[in-house]
């Protein structure tokens, strides 16, 4: 089940896959896919199983099904790096297809695949701007403007909950702008309460939704227990 | 029986010593170019038998080459039988050069090793692999004679001795001339253990058994203070321990945890009026800070030390007097090897003070010294060998030379733990080795190994290699973060998921004092000495040792039988009588369960003796069916002895959820997804080489996204099911933290035998778990039903205090 968010006055749907859903333009947003992370890492002789890019692609066909959005943007860092679309296995490539088949795609580029090769389809941007919201991979300046949503630092959060601790990505917001989690499923991520995070709100005080196996949960942010800041292999 | 030639027979009569009937049968085993493992307990010479065959021969011939390669499990323990082979050698002025290699060995003096070979070398099974996986390796062991492997039965049927039994099968391929020599602790079964020591060779070693040693004197501390219901710490019986150490010359108290040992030492020194010097060993503390204590034990100026199983191997203190045991044994045969640090010398008896921490204890320390009285220790378990290690053995092998894969699937065969290895699995893990393994196929262009135009695999570049050499080895620890004083020195390591469970300003015990967190700077936790006393936070649980089968047997006996209770402290015996009482005993076989409500919920207690890893399984599995039939389960907490469940609802047909069928597909989908499978995959993953291991200095400071194995498993395992990786983590969970195995028998064994007692109230059996630390609330639903509860209250709160109501969830 979605969690109903409104940023800037504009009513949007947080999905428990980490997706943003607006209604009003029938627009899905996705951040951070990392398509063929896994390929990019078997390259460096780290042999990941090689089935990121169809997990990642397979949860956006689930969601598109489910929204059937007229307009799909990923935000940026959909590909992990500029050699991806060459290693790309043709049937994900096929998927991938289909997936934009009938749908303005936008790639809104990103540090991590600074051009979109054109053969893939898609409009390639730099931001795409509507109504109060402008959607970025990585924020223009230091903080966040009001608007601005953007993708870039895999945000995640902790909870200590008499279940225990749990950690799972977030999305992170304050009503008038929002870091959204990555949505691949190689991506990863990075603890909300660090500092290139919570600062990017300034000293406004922002929440965050954490993603559940099936809905959201929303924490102030005083309310998260740190993660501890330790790189585990392997990592970027 | 051949004598011992001069300049030996004189040497050891210099020295009023006599050559033992074990030292000289391996002296001829030796001649005859037989191999043979020792048997014999701790205190029979067992080194310097192992090694005076070696001396003999290179005293007579001393030309240049390795001719001797002696395994450790222990760093530590090869360094000090180095320093011990040293003397004779020194003492009789023979031409030999002895050293040593391990992971602290310089690099210049590792490559000069490699060139000009000692004749004696001494290392572990991880730098024996890194030294096999050179290109100069068949001329490093070209002339190698013989292999001693030290503590052999602490490295069969584990991961390492799957490493060290692949490389002992490669060192038969280079010298085939070698011999081996085992030298083991007392095992149940010497046969057993022989086999994989001689697995491969022409004939089956020779077993020989070094002296019995005297019956050791072991007891059971019954304390003034009554005996604690539940609890591990065993506080209660300080004051008598810390009495016995006093009247002591040298004593090791051994516990199973290390936070056992924090409470335990600090505890100890808050009686200390003597001002007796007692130190502290365990494996999280600074190498340089247990070198210490290491040396000061053996210069006998330690009246006690307080350890963990950092000191079960190893190093030969001939002046401890007395063992002390904190807590349960957990198993004879461990009961026998820590019995045996006491009193190295085989005509006296050891002495050994067992003290239970609480009532169930006192049951399985009786029964232990029952075992033991009887000779009963438990058998090895040698499963077969993981793929994961077969996977970095190949590496190595390539690394080393292109290699033909029907010849090596031949030579690995001779490997004890893979002599069954079908040439499937060993093709689908080189497979895995050569570009990932995936039916994708999708890594063609990115393999690790490469075919040579013979067809022979070879490395694809200097990467791969230096990946190897950068990974090799089984132990793969838990993220471990450093504990340092600010701007100050370093005490040692400790889990990431203990810290993360601290807020600033907490105090805990770690490395004998009394710490206050105050914050993680990068990877390491920075602390200072804590102004109160009484730590805040339960120390962290490292380091759990299993209950064995055997042990649980006869603890279930002792249960059984009223008339054993005899000579039970008074508070024990009435505790068993108040239980048989209020509800029933546990019987020898079938299984009690107690249901009962207590403070609004519904309690479930089991008495299945199947050890912690088990029930924690168990646990896991319980708690899904109990909410699939819709009793609203809300967690479980899990002993040696029992589990204990409680719900919303009350079960009334708990026999129900206790069939066999449990262990079906709802297993598989529930494990699946589990925290336990997830860390096994870990460990496999790392073992294996998919993913590259941490390295101390080696963690980056600052921001960092970071992805976990939990990633890539949850891929692999909707994507590929059945890849060799997954395999081998679900035949590691079988017998490791999961324990499937013993938890199938148990639920086979209860099968029609489950007796359900319905009570009003909780029943004094059932305490013990219930006062364990460690519940887990269920998983699934209720952490999310959790995180919902939280998020519901904490949405109140913002309710009240909210100034704009820009979110809401439904």
């Amino acid at each position: 089940m979605h969690a109903r968010i409104t940023i800037e006055d504009t009513a949007l749907f947080a999905d428990p896959s980490g997706a943003l859903y607006w209604p009003a333009v029938k627009t899905l947003v996705v951040a951070d896919l990392h398509l063929e992370k896994g390929s990019a890492y078997a390259a460096k002789g780290v042999m990941l199983p090689p089935y990121d890019t169809r997990a990642t692609l397979g949860e956006l066909q689930r969601l598109i099904r489910r929204y059937t959005p007229a307009r799909v943007v990923c935000l940026g860092d959909s590909f992990h790096d500029t050699g991806a679309a060459d290693r790309i296995a043709p049937a994900d490539r096929e998927m991938l297809v289909r997936l934009m088949d009938g749908v303005d795609w936008v790639w809104v580029l990103g540090n991590h695949d600074p051009a979109i090769p054109s053969v893939l389809g898609g409009r390639a941007v730099t931001e795409v701007a509507e109504g109060r919201l402008v959607l970025r991979h990585a924020p223009a300046g230091a903080v966040l403007s009001p608007g601005e949503i953007v993708g870039h630092f895999h945000p995640k959060a902790c909870v200590t909950t008499s279940a225990g601790r749990v950690v799972a990505p977030c999305f992170a917001h304050d009503g008038r702008r929002m870091v959204m989690p990555a949505f691949g499923a190689y991506a990863g991520g990075l603890d909300a309460l660090d500092r290139a995070i919570a600062g990017l709100f300034g000293r406004t005080r922002f929440r965050v939704l954490m993603t559940g196996r099936d809905r959201l949960h929303l924490f102030p942010a005083d309310r998260l227990a740190p993660i501890a800041r330790l790189p585990k292999p392997p990592r970027e | 029986m051949s004598g011992l030639p001069e300049p030996f027979a004189g040497w050891m009569a210099a020295r009023g010593w006599r050559l033992r009937a074990h030292q000289a049968a391996l002296l001829d085993h030796a001649r005859a170019g037989r191999s043979a493992l020792l048997v014999a307990p701790t205190g029979a010479g067992k080194t310097l038998a192992g090694f005076l065959p070696s001396l003999v021969e290179l005293a007579a011939d001393p030309a240049p080459g390795l001719h001797t390669l002696y395994v450790s499990p222990l760093k530590a323990l090869a360094i000090d039988v180095h320093r011990n082979v040293e003397r004779p050698i020194a003492e009789m002025d023979l031409p030999l050069r002895a050293e040593s290699r391990t992971g602290d060995t310089p690099q210049a003096k590792r490559v000069r090793q490699r060139k000009s070979p000692p004749h004696i070398l001494m290392t572990t099974p991880e730098s024996l692999a890194l030294l096999l996986s050179y290109p100069d390796a068949p001329a490093t062991f070209a002339r190698l004679r013989a292999v001693v492997i030290d503590e052999i039965h602490a490295l069969a049927g584990t991961k390492r001795g799957d490493l060290l039994a692949l490389d002992l099968a490669r060192l038969a391929d280079i010298a085939p001339r070698a011999r081996r020599i085992g030298l083991s602790a007392t095992v149940a079964e010497p046969p057993k253990l022989a086999g994989y020591l001689g697995a491969g060779m022409d004939a089956t070693p020779e077993i020989v058994r070094g002296g019995a040693g005297a019956q050791a004197r072991v007891s059971i501390l019954v304390p003034e203070a009554r005996i604690p219901w539940g609890g591990h710490m065993a506080v209660h019986a300080l004051p008598e321990v810390y009495l016995a150490l006093k009247a002591a010359r040298s004593a090791i108290v051994f516990v199973n945890t290390r936070a056992q040992a924090e409470i335990c030492f600090r505890e100890l020194w808050k009686l200390n009026a003597d001002n007796l010097p007692i130190a502290l060993h365990h494996g999280s503390l600074s190498p340089e800070q247990r070198r210490k204590v290491e040396a000061a034990m053996a210069a006998g100026k330690l009246r006690a030390v307080v350890a963990t199983s950092s000191l079960d191997l190893g190093i030969d203190w001939g002046d401890v007097d007395l063992v002390v045991q904190i807590g349960a044994p957990k198993g004879a045969a461990r009961l026998i090897q820590r019995v045996g640090r006491a009193n190295h010398r085989l005509d006296e008896p050891s002495r050994a003070i067992l003290v239970p921490a609480n009532r169930f204890e006192m049951l399985e320390c009786r029964a232990a010294i029952a075992a033991l009285e009887a000779g009963e220790i438990e058998p090895l378990r040698m499963p077969p060998g993981a793929l994961d290690v077969l996977a970095q053995h190949l590496l190595a092998r390539a690394c080393s030379a292109p290699f033909d894969a029907e010849a090596t699937y031949a030579n690995v065969r001779r490997a004890a733990p893979y002599a069954g290895l079908t040439r499937g699995d060993f093709d689908r893990v080189l497979g895995f080795v050569a570009d990932g393994g995936y039916a994708l196929g999708a890594y063609e262009r990115f393999k690790r190994l490469k075919r040579d135009d013979a067809g022979r695999w070879t490395v694809a570049g200097a990467l791969v290699v230096r990946q190897y050499r950068l990974n090799v080895g089984t132990i793969v620890e838990e993220p471990m973060l450093n504990v340092a004083f600010r701007r100050g020195k370093r005490l040692g390591r400790i889990e990431e998921n203990f810290v993360v469970q601290l807020a600033p300003g907490d105090s805990f015990a770690f490395a004998g004092q009394v710490l206050r967190y105050e914050g993680l700077r990068e990877t390491t936790v920075e602390v200072s000495r804590a102004k109160d006393d009484q730590p805040k936070v339960p120390v962290f649980a490292g380091g759990r040792m299993p209950f064995t089968a055997e042990l649980a047997d006869r603890v279930r006996g002792l249960l059984a039988d009223p008339a054993a209770w005899r000579g039970f402290p008074s508070d024990v015996k009435e505790w068993l009588g108040l239980q048989r009482r209020r509800s029933s005993l546990p019987e020898r076989t079938g299984l009690l369960i107690e249901t009962f409500p207590r403070h609004g919920r519904w309690f479930l207690v089991a008495y299945c003796f199947a050890g912690r890893n088990a029930h924690q399984t168990l646990g896991l599995l319980l708690t899904r069916r109990m909410e699939r039939t819709g009793l609203r389960p809300l967690g479980f907490v899990a002993s040696d002895y029992s589990i204990a469940v409680w719900s919303l609802k009350p079960a009334e047909r708990p026999a129900e959820l206790f069939a066999e069928d449990i262990l079906g597909d709802e297993l598989e989908e529930w494990l699946a997804d589990s925290s336990m499978l997830k860390r096994a995959f870990r460990n496999v993953a790392v073992i294996a080489g998919l993913i590259e291991r941490r390295h101390p200095g080696q963690e980056k400071s600052g921001r960092q996204v970071t992805f976990s194995s939990d990633l890539i498993y949850d891929v692999l395992r909707k994507h590929e099911p059945d890849h060799v990786l997954l395999r081998a983590t679900r035949a590691d969970a079988a017998t490791g933290l999961v324990d499937l195995e013993r938890l199938a028998a148990m639920l086979r064994g209860c099968r029609g035998a489950i007796r359900h007692r319905r009570l009003a109230r909780v029943s004094p059996l059932a305490v013990p778990v219930l006062l364990e630390v460690g519940r887990e609330a269920i998983y699934g639903a209720a952490i999310e039903d959790a995180l919902a509860d939280e998020a519901a209250a904490q949405a109140l709160i913002d309710e009240a205090t909210a100034e704009d109501p820009q979110s809401e969830l439904f």
